[in-house]
C-alpha cells in the first residue's frame, strides 16, 4: 500500500481486487453556523437588518471540508487525524448521509451510522429504554432487542457500580453516557461504522474492550473509520490513516507512515 | 479537480462509476415517496416504544406525576369556564354551557399540542438525528402517538363532565370514534408540517402561541358558534366555518350533547364531508411536504 500515498494531492489509487464500500468523490461541506449573541444583537439592529435584507451577523459559513477524495474498502479501518476544527467529524457526518455536501458526491455501502460522544440519546429516560430505543432506531426487530439488550447493558459496564440501567441516562458521567453509545452503536453489524472520538472517553479497561469490538466488526467484512486525537488507539486499531488539515486532504496511506509525518509535523 | 477524473487508472473509472459497478448509493438520498412510507412502517415499534417512553416519563419531575394528564384539561376548562361562564356571561340562551364549552376546550387542545409539540419535534431531538439515521417522519408520528395517549385520559374526563351536567347517553356517541380518527389524521399532517417549519424556522416558536390564540378564538370554542353568522359578514362567517377545529369540535358537539342538535353550525352531513376532506388534504399534504425535506433535518 505504499505506493498508493500522494500526500498533498489526496488521490488514492484504486485496487480493483477489492471492494469499495465508501467512495467520497472531491466532496465540499459548507455548512451555517448561528454564533449566538454577539455585538449588534440589539433589537434596533436586528430591525435595520431586516429592513436591508442582510444576513444575521451570528450567522457564519463554514467551508468545513474543500474537495476530499478518497475510497475505502470492506474489511479496513481508517483513522482520521488533524488538528482540532480540521473537518474530521464534519466529513463523518457526510459520509452518513447527515450533512449534505455542497459539491461532490458521497457513495456508500448500506447505511452508514456514526457513533459520536456529543450525540446525546435520550436523557429523561433510563438507559434500558435507551437501549431498547436505540435498538429499534437502528431497525432491530423486537426480539432482537430482546436477545441483545442485556449483552449490550454487560458490555457498556455500566452496572459495575451498582444499578445504572434503570435511572435516567442524564444522571450519567460523560464517561458512562458514551460507554453505553458505544455499546448500543456496535451492538448492530454495520457495514460503515463511523467513531468519532468515543474511544476516548472510557477508562483504560473500557478502552481495550472497544478496540477488541473494532476490531470484530472490521473482521465481519465492515468498514470502520476512527476519528481520535489519541494517535496510539490509532495506531492500535487502524492500518490505514487520513490526515485532514483545514479540510484539505492532506495525507492517506498506511498508518505508521502517516502517523510518523503528523507527529513529525508538531 | 482533477482526481475526480480518473480514480482507477487500471479500469479508468471516475469515482462516480466505481461506486456505480458496486452498488454503492449517494449517502443520506431522500428515497421515493412509496418506498419511505415502507420504511416508516418498519419502524413502528421504534414509534410505539418511543411514545410509550415518552408519555412514561412527561411529568416525571412532578410531585403529581401522571395525575396531570387528567388535571391540565380539568383546569383549563375551569379557567375557561370561570370568565366565560360566570364573569362574561355568553350563556343566556344555551341549555348546556359547561358540556359545550369542555368539549370545545378538549377537542381544540388536541390540535393545539399537536402544532406545539410538532414545531419541536425535529428540534428536539437534533441528538438522535444527528446519531442515528430513520425515517424521520418516525419523529412527528411519534408525537402523533403521544398526544393520542394522551387524549384517551382526557376523553374520558370529558365523558364525565358531559354526563355530570345531564346529557343523556346516545348511540351517537360512537362517532366520536370516526371523529376521532379523522381528527388525528388531520393532526399528524399538521404535526408533519410544522415538524418542517419549525427545523427552520427558529423564530416560530416565539410567534405559535399568538397564532394559536387567534385560532382559539376563531374556531367557536369559548362562545356559541352562532355569534360568527350574527356578527360577521356571510363571506367571513362560511370561511371561519370550513376552519378544521371547528369542524372537528362541532362533530364531537354532535355526538356528545343532546342539547346541542338544534344549534349545529352545518347539517351533520356537510361537517362529516369537510372532516373527511380536511384529513385527507393535510394528512397527504403534511406528508409529502415533510418528505421533500428529508435530507436536510440533520443539519439544525
Amino acid at each position: 500500500m505504499a505506493d498508493q500515498t500522494r500526500p498533498e494531492g489526496g488521490t488514492s489509487v484504486v485496487d480493483s481486487g477489492r471492494i469499495p464500500t465508501v467512495v467520497v468523490d472531491d466532496v465540499h461541506v459548507i455548512y451555517r453556523i448561528h454564533k449566538g449573541a454577539t455585538g449588534g444583537s440589539s433589537p434596533v439592529s436586528a430591525l435595520k437588518r431586516i429592513v436591508s435584507r442582510t444576513n444575521a451577523p451570528n450567522i457564519r459559513e463554514v467551508h468545513a471540508v474543500k474537495g476530499v477524495s478518497f475510497t475505502a474498502y470492506e474489511g479496513e479501518a481508517i483513522g482520521l487525524i488533524g488538528s482540532n476544527g480540521s473537518g474530521k467529524s464534519t466529513l463523518l457526518r457526510a459520509v452518513a448521509g447527515l450533512l449534505p455536501p455542497a459539491r461532490g458526491a458521497v457513495y456508500t455501502q448500506g447505511q452508514p451510522s456514526l457513533l459520536g460522544v456529543n450525540a446525546a440519546l435520550l436523557n429523561d429516560l433510563s438507559g434500558e429504554r435507551n437501549v431498547v430505543l436505540g435498538c429499534l432506531a437502528m431497525g432491530m426487530t423486537p426480539e432482537e432487542v430482546k436477545r441483545l439488550a442485556p449483552e449490550i447493558i454487560e458490555f457498556s459496564g455500566i452496572n459495575e457500580r451498582g444499578d445504572f440501567a434503570s435511572l435516567p441516562m442524564r444522571t450519567y458521567s460523560s464517561g458512562m453516557g458514551a460507554r453505553l453509545r458505544f455499546a448500543i452503536s456496535s451492538a448492530k453489524k454495520h457495514d460503515v461504522l463511523l467513531i468519532d472520538e468515543a474511544l476516548a472517553t472510557g477508562d483504560r479497561k473500557f478502552r481495550a474492550r472497544s478496540e477488541q469490538r473494532v476490531r470484530e466488526l472490521r473482521d465481519s467484512a465492515g468498514t470502520v473509520f476512527l476519528v481520535s486525537h489519541s494517535i496510539g488507539s490509532i495506531r492500535d486499531t487502524c492500518e490505514r490513516t487520513i490526515w485532514l488539515e483545514s479540510g484539505v486532504l492532506k495525507m492517506d496511506g498506511p498508518t505508521d507512515e502517516v502517523c510518523d509525518a503528523y507527529e513529525n509535523q508538531k | 479537480m482533477a482526481n475526480t477524473a480518473v480514480a482507477d487508472p487500471e479500469s479508468g473509472l471516475t469515482r462516480a462509476q466505481l461506486a456505480q459497478r458496486y452498488g454503492l448509493r449517494v449517502a443520506g438520498e431522500r428515497p421515493r415517496l412509496v418506498e419511505y412510507a415502507r420504511r416508516l412502517w418498519a419502524y413502528r415499534h421504534f414509534m410505539t416504544a418511543y411514545s410509550r417512553a415518552k408519555v412514561a416519563s412527561s411529568f416525571s419531575n412532578t410531585q403529581l406525576g401522571q395525575l396531570w394528564q387528567v388535571l391540565t384539561p380539568l383546569t383549563n376548562a375551569a379557567v375557561y369556564y370561570l370568565i366565560f361562564g360566570v364573569i362574561v356571561s355568553q350563556n343566556k340562551n344555551m341549555s348546556n354551557f359547561i358540556a359545550y364549552l369542555c368539549t370545545g376546550v378538549f377537542v381544540f387542545m388536541f390540535t393545539q399540542t399537536a402544532v406545539s409539540n410538532g414545531t419541536s419535534a425535529i428540534t428536539s431531538n437534533l441528538g438522535l438525528i444527528r446519531a442515528l439515521q430513520f425515517p424521520r417522519a418516525a419523529l412527528p408520528v411519534t408525537v402523533t402517538l403521544v398526544q393520542l395517549q394522551q387524549l384517551l385520559m382526557s376523553m374520558v374526563v370529558l365523558a364525565a363532565i358531559v354526563l355530570l351536567t345531564g346529557e343523556p347517553i346516545t348511540p351517537r356517541w360512537l362517532l366520536l370514534v370516526p371523529m376521532l380518527l379523522l381528527q388525528t389524521i388531520f393532526n399528524l399532517g399538521l404535526t408533519m408540517v410544522m415538524a418542517r417549519l419549525g427545523s427552520k424556522i427558529t423564530d416560530l416558536k416565539q410567534v405559535m402561541p399568538f397564532i394559536m390564540r387567534t385560532w382559539l378564538y376563531a374556531s367557536g370554542v369559548l362562545y356559541p358558534v352562532a355569534l360568527f353568522r350574527q356578527h360577521l359578514p356571510h363571506w367571513a362567517a362560511t370561511l371561519l366555518e370550513a376552519n378544521p377545529p371547528l369542524v372537528f369540535i362541532e362533530l364531537a358537539r354532535y355526538a356528545l350533547l343532546d342539547s346541542h342538535q338544534a344549534q349545529l353550525v352545518s347539517p351533520p352531513t356537510q361537517l362529516w364531508l369537510l372532516g373527511v376532506a380536511w384529513a385527507v388534504v393535510m394528512g397527504i399534504g403534511g406528508f409529502v411536504y415533510f418528505w421533500r425535506g428529508e435530507e436536510e433535518y440533520g443539519r439544525g
